[in-house]
Protein backbone atom coordinates (compact mmCIF):
# COMPACT_ATOMS: atom_id res chain seq x y z
CA UNK A 1 0.00 0.00 0.00
CA UNK A 2 1.41 3.18 -1.14
CA UNK A 3 -0.79 5.35 0.44
CA UNK A 4 -2.93 6.48 3.17
CA UNK A 5 -5.86 7.90 4.81
CA UNK A 6 -5.37 11.57 4.77
CA UNK A 7 -2.51 11.92 1.30
CA UNK A 8 -3.17 14.16 -0.97
CA UNK A 9 -2.91 12.82 -4.82
CA UNK A 10 -3.63 13.59 -8.28
CA UNK A 11 -5.05 11.52 -10.71
CA UNK A 12 -3.39 10.73 -13.82
CA UNK A 13 -4.47 12.69 -16.64
CA UNK A 14 -4.63 9.84 -19.08
CA UNK A 15 -6.71 8.07 -21.49
CA UNK A 16 -5.37 4.67 -22.55
CA UNK A 17 -7.19 2.86 -25.37
CA UNK A 18 -8.13 -0.35 -22.91
CA UNK A 19 -11.29 0.04 -20.69
CA UNK A 20 -10.70 1.89 -17.75
CA UNK A 21 -12.74 2.57 -14.42
CA UNK A 22 -11.62 5.83 -14.26
CA UNK A 23 -14.10 8.75 -15.63
CA UNK A 24 -12.73 11.78 -17.18
CA UNK A 25 -14.05 14.65 -14.56
CA UNK A 26 -11.37 13.82 -12.47
CA UNK A 27 -8.15 12.81 -14.62
CA UNK A 28 -5.65 15.67 -13.51
CA UNK A 29 -6.81 16.51 -11.02
CA UNK A 30 -6.49 16.45 -6.63
CA UNK A 31 -8.00 14.89 -4.32
CA UNK A 32 -7.69 13.18 -0.79
CA UNK A 33 -7.64 9.63 0.23
CA UNK A 34 -10.10 8.98 2.64
CA UNK A 35 -9.86 4.86 3.06
CA UNK A 36 -8.06 1.98 1.58
CA UNK A 37 -10.50 -0.72 0.36
CA UNK A 38 -8.64 -3.76 -0.06
CA UNK A 39 -7.39 -5.35 -2.94
CA UNK A 40 -9.22 -5.91 -6.28
CA UNK A 41 -8.83 -7.68 -9.56
CA UNK A 42 -8.10 -5.75 -12.43
CA UNK A 43 -10.53 -4.73 -13.94
CA UNK A 44 -8.29 -3.12 -17.13
CA UNK A 45 -6.97 -6.61 -17.76
CA UNK A 46 -9.95 -8.79 -16.67
CA UNK A 47 -12.36 -6.66 -19.81
CA UNK A 48 -9.82 -8.15 -22.37
CA UNK A 49 -9.88 -11.13 -21.64
CA UNK A 50 -7.76 -11.50 -18.71
CA UNK A 51 -7.82 -13.10 -15.68
CA UNK A 52 -7.73 -9.63 -13.65
CA UNK A 53 -3.88 -10.79 -11.19
CA UNK A 54 -2.81 -9.15 -9.40
CA UNK A 55 -5.19 -7.77 -7.91
CA UNK A 56 -4.56 -4.01 -7.18
CA UNK A 57 -5.24 -1.49 -4.10
CA UNK A 58 -7.84 0.37 -4.62
CA UNK A 59 -8.79 3.54 -2.46
CA UNK A 60 -11.54 5.70 -1.91
CA UNK A 61 -10.75 8.98 -2.80
CA UNK A 62 -12.95 12.27 -2.06
CA UNK A 63 -12.88 15.39 -3.99
CA UNK A 64 -14.32 18.67 -3.23
CA UNK A 65 -17.52 19.51 -5.71
CA UNK A 66 -16.36 22.88 -5.74
CA UNK A 67 -13.20 22.65 -6.94
CA UNK A 68 -14.39 20.15 -9.62
CA UNK A 69 -17.02 22.41 -11.03
CA UNK A 70 -15.95 25.55 -11.48
CA UNK A 71 -19.79 26.04 -11.85
CA UNK A 72 -20.89 24.42 -8.91
CA UNK A 73 -23.55 26.67 -7.37
CA UNK A 74 -24.97 24.07 -4.41
CA UNK A 75 -22.88 24.24 -1.04
CA UNK A 76 -18.94 25.25 -0.31
CA UNK A 77 -19.58 21.73 1.89
CA UNK A 78 -20.37 19.21 -1.13
CA UNK A 79 -18.00 16.22 -2.03
CA UNK A 80 -17.42 13.58 -4.33
CA UNK A 81 -15.82 9.99 -3.61
CA UNK A 82 -14.96 7.91 -5.91
CA UNK A 83 -12.82 4.48 -6.00
CA UNK A 84 -9.66 4.15 -7.83
CA UNK A 85 -6.63 1.79 -8.30
CA UNK A 86 -3.53 2.52 -7.10
CA UNK A 87 -1.85 2.99 -10.20
CA UNK A 88 -4.08 5.96 -11.45
CA UNK A 89 -2.79 8.14 -8.29
CA UNK A 90 0.63 10.08 -7.78
CA UNK A 91 1.02 12.05 -5.07
CA UNK A 92 0.18 15.54 -4.94
CA UNK B 1 -14.28 15.21 -25.30
CA UNK B 2 -14.88 12.08 -23.08
CA UNK B 3 -16.04 8.69 -24.24
CA UNK B 4 -19.42 8.22 -24.81
CA UNK B 5 -20.12 6.32 -22.14
CA UNK B 6 -18.32 8.36 -19.61
CA UNK B 7 -21.48 10.94 -18.83
CA UNK B 8 -20.78 12.38 -15.68
CA UNK B 9 -21.24 16.16 -15.77
CA UNK B 10 -22.12 16.59 -19.22
CA UNK B 11 -24.00 19.47 -20.12
CA UNK B 12 -27.99 18.90 -19.80
CA UNK B 13 -30.68 20.43 -18.01
CA UNK B 14 -33.22 17.45 -18.78
CA UNK B 15 -35.16 16.42 -15.76
CA UNK B 16 -34.78 13.03 -14.35
CA UNK B 17 -37.60 10.78 -16.00
CA UNK B 18 -39.21 8.64 -13.53
CA UNK B 19 -41.62 6.83 -15.49
CA UNK B 20 -40.61 3.16 -16.17
CA UNK B 21 -41.09 1.68 -19.24
CA UNK B 22 -42.55 -1.77 -19.30
CA UNK B 23 -40.03 -4.71 -19.47
CA UNK B 24 -40.18 -6.83 -22.35
CA UNK B 25 -39.30 -10.39 -22.26
CA UNK B 26 -36.22 -10.52 -24.29
CA UNK B 27 -34.70 -7.77 -21.53
CA UNK B 28 -35.36 -10.00 -19.06
CA UNK B 29 -34.13 -12.79 -20.80
CA UNK B 30 -30.87 -10.65 -21.87
CA UNK B 31 -30.59 -9.85 -18.20
CA UNK B 32 -30.46 -13.17 -16.91
CA UNK B 33 -28.43 -14.15 -20.10
CA UNK B 34 -25.42 -11.97 -18.85
CA UNK B 35 -25.77 -13.37 -15.54
CA UNK B 36 -25.41 -16.83 -16.65
CA UNK B 37 -22.42 -16.44 -18.71
CA UNK B 38 -20.74 -14.47 -15.57
CA UNK B 39 -21.50 -17.19 -13.81
CA UNK B 40 -20.34 -19.77 -16.08
CA UNK B 41 -17.18 -18.25 -16.40
CA UNK B 42 -17.60 -17.04 -20.15
CA UNK B 43 -17.53 -13.30 -19.75
CA UNK B 44 -17.27 -11.35 -16.73
CA UNK B 45 -19.02 -8.01 -16.20
CA UNK B 46 -15.71 -6.09 -17.45
CA UNK B 47 -15.75 -7.29 -20.47
CA UNK B 48 -19.05 -6.46 -20.62
CA UNK B 49 -18.85 -3.01 -20.04
CA UNK B 50 -15.73 -3.08 -22.63
CA UNK B 51 -18.09 -4.34 -24.97
CA UNK B 52 -20.89 -1.67 -24.56
CA UNK B 53 -17.71 0.69 -24.27
CA UNK B 54 -16.98 -0.02 -27.92
CA UNK B 55 -20.59 0.84 -29.45
CA UNK B 56 -20.14 3.28 -32.07
CA UNK B 57 -20.95 6.32 -29.81
CA UNK B 58 -24.36 7.26 -32.46
CA UNK B 59 -25.28 3.68 -31.80
CA UNK B 60 -24.60 3.78 -28.18
CA UNK B 61 -26.94 7.58 -28.06
CA UNK B 62 -29.80 5.91 -29.83
CA UNK B 63 -29.62 2.55 -27.92
CA UNK B 64 -31.81 1.42 -25.21
CA UNK B 65 -30.19 -0.18 -22.08
CA UNK B 66 -30.49 -3.45 -23.14
CA UNK B 67 -29.97 -3.42 -26.36
CA UNK B 68 -26.74 -2.13 -25.99
CA UNK B 69 -26.16 -5.45 -23.33
CA UNK B 70 -27.33 -6.91 -26.49
CA UNK B 71 -24.47 -5.49 -28.78
CA UNK B 72 -21.88 -6.37 -25.97
CA UNK B 73 -22.76 -9.95 -25.45
CA UNK B 74 -22.13 -10.83 -29.10
CA UNK B 75 -18.94 -8.61 -29.39
CA UNK B 76 -18.14 -11.09 -26.66
CA UNK B 77 -19.09 -14.52 -27.98
CA UNK B 78 -18.03 -14.08 -31.43
CA UNK B 79 -14.61 -12.74 -29.95
CA UNK B 80 -14.32 -15.67 -27.76
CA UNK B 81 -15.60 -17.81 -30.37
CA UNK B 82 -18.68 -19.23 -28.80
CA UNK B 83 -21.03 -18.28 -31.50
CA UNK B 84 -20.46 -16.59 -35.28
CA UNK B 85 -22.18 -13.68 -36.81
CA UNK B 86 -23.69 -15.82 -39.40
CA UNK B 87 -25.59 -17.86 -37.32
CA UNK B 88 -26.53 -15.21 -35.40
CA UNK B 89 -27.70 -13.67 -38.52
CA UNK B 90 -29.38 -16.44 -39.68
CA UNK B 91 -31.72 -17.21 -36.86
CA UNK B 92 -32.31 -13.28 -35.94
CA UNK B 93 -34.01 -13.17 -39.50
CA UNK B 94 -36.03 -16.61 -38.54
CA UNK B 95 -37.05 -14.98 -35.35
CA UNK B 96 -37.77 -11.53 -37.09
CA UNK B 97 -39.44 -12.89 -39.78
CA UNK B 98 -41.33 -15.55 -37.33
CA UNK B 99 -42.80 -12.76 -34.74
CA UNK B 100 -42.81 -9.67 -36.63
CA UNK B 101 -40.69 -6.57 -37.48
CA UNK B 102 -41.59 -3.24 -35.71
CA UNK B 103 -43.06 -0.42 -37.44
CA UNK C 1 -54.98 -18.66 -25.88
CA UNK C 2 -56.14 -19.27 -28.85
CA UNK C 3 -52.92 -17.85 -30.44
CA UNK C 4 -49.89 -18.50 -29.53
CA UNK C 5 -47.97 -15.72 -31.60
CA UNK C 6 -50.32 -13.14 -30.22
CA UNK C 7 -50.46 -14.19 -26.61
CA UNK C 8 -47.77 -16.84 -25.52
CA UNK C 9 -44.50 -15.19 -25.76
CA UNK C 10 -41.59 -15.09 -27.80
CA UNK C 11 -41.26 -18.96 -27.82
CA UNK C 12 -43.53 -21.76 -29.29
CA UNK C 13 -41.77 -23.56 -26.86
CA UNK C 14 -44.16 -22.59 -24.16
CA UNK C 15 -40.91 -21.07 -22.85
CA UNK C 16 -42.64 -18.03 -20.85
CA UNK C 17 -40.50 -15.98 -18.47
CA UNK C 18 -41.35 -13.79 -15.78
CA UNK C 19 -42.94 -11.23 -18.05
CA UNK C 20 -46.41 -11.50 -16.02
CA UNK C 21 -44.98 -10.21 -12.56
CA UNK C 22 -44.44 -6.56 -12.92
CA UNK C 23 -43.22 -4.55 -10.33
CA UNK C 24 -43.83 -1.07 -9.10
CA UNK C 25 -41.37 1.75 -8.09
CA UNK C 26 -40.58 0.05 -4.79
CA UNK C 27 -40.51 -4.07 -6.54
CA UNK C 28 -44.19 -4.60 -5.10
CA UNK C 29 -45.42 -7.32 -8.19
CA UNK C 30 -48.40 -6.33 -9.78
CA UNK C 31 -50.04 -7.98 -12.28
CA UNK C 32 -49.58 -7.07 -15.56
CA UNK C 33 -49.76 -9.24 -19.13
CA UNK C 34 -46.12 -7.92 -19.65
CA UNK C 35 -46.01 -9.69 -23.08
CA UNK C 36 -45.06 -8.31 -26.38
CA UNK C 37 -48.30 -7.92 -28.39
CA UNK C 38 -47.69 -7.05 -32.15
CA UNK C 39 -44.64 -5.10 -31.80
CA UNK C 40 -42.44 -7.43 -33.08
CA UNK C 41 -38.93 -7.81 -32.28
CA UNK C 42 -35.87 -5.19 -33.27
CA UNK C 43 -32.56 -6.05 -34.34
CA UNK C 44 -31.07 -6.28 -30.76
CA UNK C 45 -33.67 -7.76 -29.74
CA UNK C 46 -33.72 -10.54 -32.04
CA UNK C 47 -30.08 -11.10 -31.87
CA UNK C 48 -29.95 -11.40 -27.98
CA UNK C 49 -32.74 -14.13 -28.47
CA UNK C 50 -31.01 -15.89 -30.92
CA UNK C 51 -27.94 -15.73 -29.31
CA UNK C 52 -30.08 -17.29 -26.44
CA UNK C 53 -31.75 -20.45 -28.75
CA UNK C 54 -28.04 -20.94 -30.12
CA UNK C 55 -26.20 -21.45 -27.08
CA UNK C 56 -28.51 -23.77 -25.60
CA UNK C 57 -28.57 -25.81 -28.87
CA UNK C 58 -25.47 -26.47 -28.27
CA UNK C 59 -24.91 -26.94 -24.99
CA UNK C 60 -23.50 -24.54 -23.89
CA UNK C 61 -25.64 -23.36 -22.06
CA UNK C 62 -28.90 -25.62 -19.83
CA UNK C 63 -32.11 -25.30 -21.44
CA UNK C 64 -33.45 -23.98 -18.39
CA UNK C 65 -30.86 -22.13 -17.48
CA UNK C 66 -31.46 -18.23 -17.82
CA UNK C 67 -35.16 -19.47 -17.14
CA UNK C 68 -33.62 -20.17 -13.92
CA UNK C 69 -31.54 -16.83 -13.64
CA UNK C 70 -34.53 -14.91 -14.64
CA UNK C 71 -36.59 -16.70 -11.45
CA UNK C 72 -33.66 -15.88 -9.39
CA UNK C 73 -33.65 -12.18 -10.32
CA UNK C 74 -37.55 -12.19 -9.04
CA UNK C 75 -35.96 -12.67 -5.31
CA UNK C 76 -33.92 -9.13 -5.96
CA UNK C 77 -36.07 -6.40 -4.67
CA UNK C 78 -36.03 -2.83 -3.26
CA UNK C 79 -37.82 -4.87 0.36
CA UNK C 80 -34.66 -6.79 0.66
CA UNK C 81 -32.71 -3.57 1.26
CA UNK C 82 -35.65 -2.04 3.31
CA UNK C 83 -35.66 -5.14 5.59
CA UNK C 84 -32.13 -4.55 6.27
CA UNK C 85 -32.61 -0.51 6.70
CA UNK C 86 -35.22 -1.25 8.94
CA UNK C 87 -33.38 -3.75 11.13
CA UNK C 88 -30.94 -1.29 11.53
CA UNK C 89 -33.05 1.75 12.64
CA UNK C 90 -34.60 -0.56 15.49
CA UNK C 91 -31.15 -2.27 16.55
CA UNK C 92 -28.12 -0.23 17.27
CA UNK C 93 -26.10 -3.72 17.32
CA UNK C 94 -27.23 -4.80 14.22
CA UNK C 95 -26.99 -1.35 12.52
CA UNK C 96 -23.20 -1.15 13.69
CA UNK C 97 -22.71 -4.43 12.26
CA UNK C 98 -24.04 -3.64 8.90
CA UNK C 99 -22.22 -0.59 8.78
CA UNK C 100 -18.92 -2.47 9.69
CA UNK C 101 -19.12 -5.91 8.14
CA UNK C 102 -21.88 -4.92 5.27
CA UNK C 103 -20.96 -8.37 3.05
CA UNK C 104 -21.50 -10.82 6.45
CA UNK C 105 -24.54 -9.22 7.48
CA UNK C 106 -26.15 -9.33 4.21
CA UNK C 107 -25.64 -13.05 3.85
CA UNK C 108 -26.55 -13.69 7.77
CA UNK C 109 -29.72 -11.60 6.71
CA UNK C 110 -30.43 -14.35 3.75
CA UNK C 111 -29.57 -12.66 1.10
CA UNK C 112 -26.96 -13.22 -1.77
CA UNK C 113 -24.56 -10.32 -3.27
CA UNK C 114 -23.55 -10.01 -6.60
CA UNK C 115 -20.98 -12.51 -8.02
CA UNK C 116 -17.47 -10.58 -7.53
CA UNK C 117 -19.06 -8.32 -5.76
CA UNK C 118 -18.77 -6.39 -2.10
CA UNK C 119 -21.25 -4.54 -0.55
CA UNK C 120 -20.75 -1.01 1.46
CA UNK C 121 -23.54 0.34 3.54
CA UNK C 122 -23.55 4.04 4.10
CA UNK C 123 -25.22 5.64 6.56
CA UNK C 124 -27.46 9.14 6.36
CA UNK C 125 -27.42 11.64 9.25
CA UNK C 126 -28.57 15.28 9.53
CA UNK C 127 -24.84 16.21 8.59
CA UNK C 128 -24.44 14.18 5.66
CA UNK C 129 -26.42 13.14 2.83
CA UNK C 130 -24.85 9.98 0.43
CA UNK C 131 -26.22 10.01 -3.04
CA UNK C 132 -24.88 7.40 -5.41
CA UNK C 133 -25.09 7.36 -8.74
CA UNK C 134 -22.67 5.27 -11.57
CA UNK C 135 -21.45 7.93 -14.31
CA UNK C 136 -19.88 5.25 -16.29
CA UNK C 137 -23.16 2.51 -16.42
CA UNK C 138 -24.77 1.42 -14.05
CA UNK C 139 -23.92 0.01 -11.08
CA UNK C 140 -26.13 -0.62 -8.37
CA UNK C 141 -26.99 -3.05 -5.21
CA UNK C 142 -29.34 -5.38 -7.25
CA UNK C 143 -29.09 -8.13 -4.86
CA UNK C 144 -30.37 -5.59 -1.79
CA UNK C 145 -32.97 -3.35 -4.71
CA UNK C 146 -33.59 -5.35 -7.55
CA UNK C 147 -32.15 -4.41 -10.99
CA UNK C 148 -31.92 -0.57 -11.08
CA UNK C 149 -34.99 1.91 -12.62
CA UNK C 150 -34.54 3.54 -15.92
CA UNK C 151 -33.88 6.54 -14.08
CA UNK C 152 -30.57 5.81 -12.76
CA UNK C 153 -29.38 4.55 -15.81
CA UNK C 154 -30.84 7.34 -17.81
CA UNK C 155 -28.27 9.58 -19.50
CA UNK C 156 -29.66 13.04 -17.40
CA UNK C 157 -29.42 11.53 -13.90
CA UNK C 158 -25.65 10.40 -14.65
CA UNK C 159 -24.61 13.37 -15.74
CA UNK C 160 -26.51 15.49 -13.51
CA UNK C 161 -26.10 13.41 -10.14
CA UNK C 162 -22.43 14.78 -10.07
CA UNK C 163 -22.69 18.76 -10.78
CA UNK C 164 -26.09 19.35 -9.42
CA UNK C 165 -26.47 16.58 -7.04
CA UNK C 166 -28.81 19.08 -4.69
CA UNK C 167 -31.19 20.05 -7.63
CA UNK C 168 -31.49 16.78 -8.62
CA UNK C 169 -32.49 15.58 -4.80
CA UNK C 170 -35.13 18.47 -5.31
CA UNK C 171 -36.72 16.80 -8.33
CA UNK C 172 -37.18 13.97 -5.95
CA UNK C 173 -38.25 16.02 -3.14
CA UNK C 174 -35.67 16.05 -0.75
CA UNK C 175 -34.62 19.64 0.31
CA UNK C 176 -31.57 19.82 2.23
CA UNK C 177 -30.21 22.50 4.61
CA UNK C 178 -27.13 24.09 3.11
CA UNK C 179 -24.94 22.80 6.32
CA UNK C 180 -25.70 19.16 5.45
CA UNK C 181 -22.88 17.92 3.15
CA UNK C 182 -23.75 15.97 0.34
CA UNK C 183 -21.20 13.36 -0.65
CA UNK C 184 -22.22 12.03 -4.74
CA UNK C 185 -20.63 8.72 -4.52
CA UNK C 186 -19.16 7.87 -8.27
CA UNK C 187 -19.91 4.27 -8.17
CA UNK C 188 -17.65 3.07 -10.66
CA UNK C 189 -15.85 -0.51 -9.05
CA UNK C 190 -16.92 -3.86 -7.75
CA UNK C 191 -18.40 -2.04 -4.16
CA UNK C 192 -22.39 -1.78 -4.24
CA UNK C 193 -23.57 1.19 -1.93
CA UNK C 194 -26.96 0.91 -0.10
CA UNK C 195 -27.78 3.76 1.79
CA UNK C 196 -29.47 3.80 5.15
CA UNK C 197 -31.86 6.74 4.66
CA UNK C 198 -32.67 9.10 8.62
CA UNK C 199 -35.10 7.50 9.55
CA UNK C 200 -38.34 9.80 10.23
CA UNK C 201 -39.55 11.30 13.25
CA UNK C 202 -42.62 10.32 14.82
CA UNK C 203 -41.58 6.17 14.50
CA UNK C 204 -40.42 5.22 18.04
CA UNK C 205 -41.15 1.41 19.19
CA UNK C 206 -42.22 0.79 15.91
CA UNK C 207 -41.33 -2.73 14.58
CA UNK C 208 -38.93 -3.86 11.77
CA UNK C 209 -42.33 -4.72 9.11
CA UNK C 210 -43.61 -1.11 10.38
CA UNK C 211 -40.41 0.78 9.57
CA UNK C 212 -39.71 -1.31 6.37
CA UNK C 213 -42.45 -0.05 4.96
CA UNK C 214 -41.25 3.30 5.22
CA UNK C 215 -37.92 2.66 3.43
CA UNK C 216 -38.34 3.76 0.10
CA UNK C 217 -36.42 2.11 -2.87
CA UNK C 218 -35.15 6.10 -3.70
CA UNK C 219 -34.56 7.04 -0.29
CA UNK C 220 -32.08 3.51 -0.59
CA UNK C 221 -30.50 5.34 -3.25
CA UNK C 222 -29.93 8.62 -1.44
CA UNK C 223 -31.95 10.73 -4.06
CA UNK C 224 -34.78 10.69 -1.42
CA UNK C 225 -36.07 10.75 2.02
CA UNK C 226 -37.88 8.10 3.99
CA UNK C 227 -41.16 8.55 3.42
CA UNK C 228 -43.18 10.15 6.41
CA UNK C 229 -45.29 8.10 8.53
CA UNK C 230 -48.71 8.66 7.17
CA UNK C 231 -48.12 9.96 3.50
CA UNK C 232 -47.07 6.55 2.42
Amino acid sequence: MTFSVGDRITVKDETPPNHHRTPWYIKGRQGVVVEYIGDWLNSETRAHGGDGLPKLPMYRVEFDQSYLWPEYKESASDKLWIDLYEHWLIPA
Amino acid sequence: MPAVHDRGGWPTDEPIDREEHEWADWERQTQSLRTVLDSRGIMNVDELRRGIESIEPAEYEASTYFERWSASIETNLVEKGVLTTEEIDERAKGLRDQWGYPE
Amino acid sequence: MSDNKDHGGFFDTGWRPSGDVHRDEDGRPHEHPGLQEDVGLGVRASRALAMHELLVEKGVLGENEVEEAIEAWSERVPSNGATLVAKAWADPEFKKRLLEHPKETVIESGFVPEHNADVIVLENTEDVQHMVVCTLCSCYPTALLGPPPDWYKSFSYRSRAVTEPRKVMSEFGLELEEETEVRVVDSNSELRFLVIPRRPEGTEGWSVEQLADLVNRNSMIGVAAATEPGTD
